[in-house]
């Protein structure tokens, strides 16, 4: 019920000249824009580097591990091929460890276990300790969003591109991926959206993103209102700007069809 | 299709409208019942204690950030404890209220307090104007004050040398307002906790850390070897218990309550319990800790 009085003096809260008064405490008085508008630079910059790492990392572990699934079965008689097996297999344990524990775990707790433990002795840049952290955490999901879309391409596309005298990698590069890409466009888009929102937890080892910037003028001026539902625009408007872009780049990448 | 779900939103708008009406309704009715409530237990209180509304009925919440040694912390149990869960118990006790605790982040305890969601923020908060704008505050009833914590190392020896350096502070506290506000070019890095500053200060990521004096010690016990308190502390305040400004009754009966703690000696009995009881027996440092608390008690009413 106090739920539905709370409403009540939420709607109050249109009440223009009140609006003013705390638009001016929260944001005009002591600069405290200026939380909002660093934070937001910071949680850019958090969120480009680490969505660059996870592409790195997740197209690293997706190309192992589809193609220990592509030719593990397949029979091998010459020293180098068996060694080259081996190889490929280890890695793939590897592969398959990282996404296990990264997609097992929570962020926040890997977030704090690579600033208080990994980094635990040494002074290091917050900002390269989260762009790490998101980076590998992202880099597990974009692996697995990856090896689908490989997975995805018809096996005759891969048998034509090899019988036409293209290597291993030049058919992964110049017929599979592009294909790929196009299939997993909209998973990617997905996964840069939730990295994006991922960052706020940043704020848990004392870095000022967005979210946190909105937690200091709170702890300020005690009013929970504002500062969070101008970040909540901030991040919303972000969004609808990276789907938007992700959008035009699949209409882009479909043109080539009938 | 689109006709109907814009039909439906709008009949659920209705709705909420006219239940948040009903809302207010009951909430009257459920002031009305703990009056009550508060009224029959009054019997057995002083005469001060009249009246007093809480929000939910016979009980009295009171919010806090049980990571703050040793005005409240974990028990070894997993419970809240501590000099402040201690005059929380006896104010509901007084009351005959059942007392609850939240234990939430520090930077919510005045807008918990003030929406509703506590009754009362008994977190070793200062009075300060900020939150004075929030919520009222009780008669304080410990002095206190913001110390420096270093590296037994640090080249760090007064506060004139903090300035341009990094320094730990918990989000929201009065170390984090006033590094912000008084200590030039300095960067103020807000942890969540104040035990993740001092670690952070121990893994060499901050220079100093600027805490509340009590829990200094108990960190500085914790970490013995590796950091210390500077001799020269920043400031002078007050702690205080934090009620909610629409909440007249509640704040008179915590304030004479609070009164009649300190000319029983009860919150000094209270206070030298969890000051004394260190994990190590250091029975001369205990005893220097016993001589500052009982300097540092409120002895005198303030009105």
């Amino acid at each position: 019920m106090n739920w539905f009085y709370n409403l009540e003096t939420k709607i109050m809260l249109l009440n223009l000249e009140d609006f003013k008064a705390r638009f001016i405490l929260n944001f005009i008085k002591k600069n405290r824009w200026q939380y909002i508008t660093r934070g937001l630079r910071l949680t850019v910059e958090i969120t480009i580097f680490a969505l660059i790492l996870g592409l790195i990392l997740g197209s690293l572990a997706a190309v192992i591990r589809s193609s220990y699934d592509l030719t593990h079965t397949k029979k091998c008689s010459g020293l180098s091929q068996k060694i080259y097996q081996f190889i490929l297999s280890v890695l793939n344990i590897i592969c398959k460890i990282y996404l296990t524990v990264i997609r097992g775990t929570p962020s926040v707790v890997q977030l704090l276990i690579i600033y208080f433990v990994i980094f635990g002795d040494v002074a290091v840049d917050k900002v390269f300790v989260a762009v790490v952290a998101f980076g590998i955490n992202s880099g597990a999901y974009v692996a697995e969003i990856i090896r689908s879309g490989i997975m995805s391409v018809d096996k005759g596309q891969f048998e034509a591109g090899r019988s036409l005298g293209f290597g291993y990698f030049s058919t992964m590069r110049y017929i599979i991926l592009p294909q790929a890409v196009k299939n997993i466009l909209p998973a990617l888009g997905n996964e840069f959206i939730v990295l994006l929102k991922e960052t706020s937890i940043s704020g848990y080892i004392a870095l000022e993103d967005l979210t946190k910037g909105a937690d200091i003028i709170r702890s300020r001026t005690y009013d929970a209102f504002m500062p969070l539902i101008a970040i909540a625009l901030i991040y919303l408007a972000m969004v609808m700007l990276l789907s938007w872009a992700v959008g035009i780049l699949e209409r882009r990448l479909r043109r080539d069809e009938r | 299709m689109k006709l109907k779900n814009l039909a439906l939103l709008f009949a659920a708008g209705v709705m909420a409208l006219s239940m948040s009406a009903c809302g207010a309704k009951t909430d009257e009715q459920n002031a009305a019942g703990s009056q009550e409530i508060s009224e029959s237990s009054q019997q057995d209180d002083s005469a001060d204690t009249q009246k007093v509304i809480t929000n939910t009925e016979g009980k009295l919440i009171w919010a806090t950030n049980a990571e703050f040694p040793p005005y409240e912390f974990r028990g070894d149990d997993g419970k809240v404890t501590g000099i402040d869960a201690e005059i929380a118990q006896y104010i509901g006790d007084q009351l005959g209220l059942e007392v609850e605790v939240e234990d939430m982040n520090f930077d919510s305890i005045v807008a918990a307090v003030q929406s509703g969601k506590a009754d009362l923020g008994i977190a070793g908060m200062t009075i300060e104007e900020d939150r004075l704008a929030s919520v009222n505050f009780s008669i304080p009833y410990v002095n206190a004050g913001q110390v420096i914590i270093v590296k037994n190392d640090s080249d760090i020896k007064s506060a004139q040398d903090l300035a341009n350096k990094t320094i730990g502070v918990q989000l929201g506290t009065t170390g984090d307002s006033y590094v912000t506000d008084n200590i030039e070019n300095s960067t103020p890095e807000r942890y969540n906790k104040g035990f993740e500053a001092v670690q952070a200060l121990i893994q060499d990521k901050v220079d100093a850390v600027v805490i509340d004096g009590e829990p200094a010690k108990s960190y500085v016990k914790a970490n013995e070897g590796a950091i210390k308190i500077l001799d020269e502390q920043l400031t002078e305040e007050e702690y205080a218990i934090a009620v909610n400004k629409d909440n007249e009754s509640l704040l008179n009966a915590v304030n004479s309550i609070l009164t009649e703690m300190k000319d029983n000696g009860k919150i000094t009995e209270i206070s030298n319990k969890y000051l004394n009881s260190g994990d190590t027996a250091d029975e001369e440092t205990n005893e220097e800790a016993n001589e500052e608390t009982e300097t540092q008690i409120e002895q005198t009413d303030e009105e």
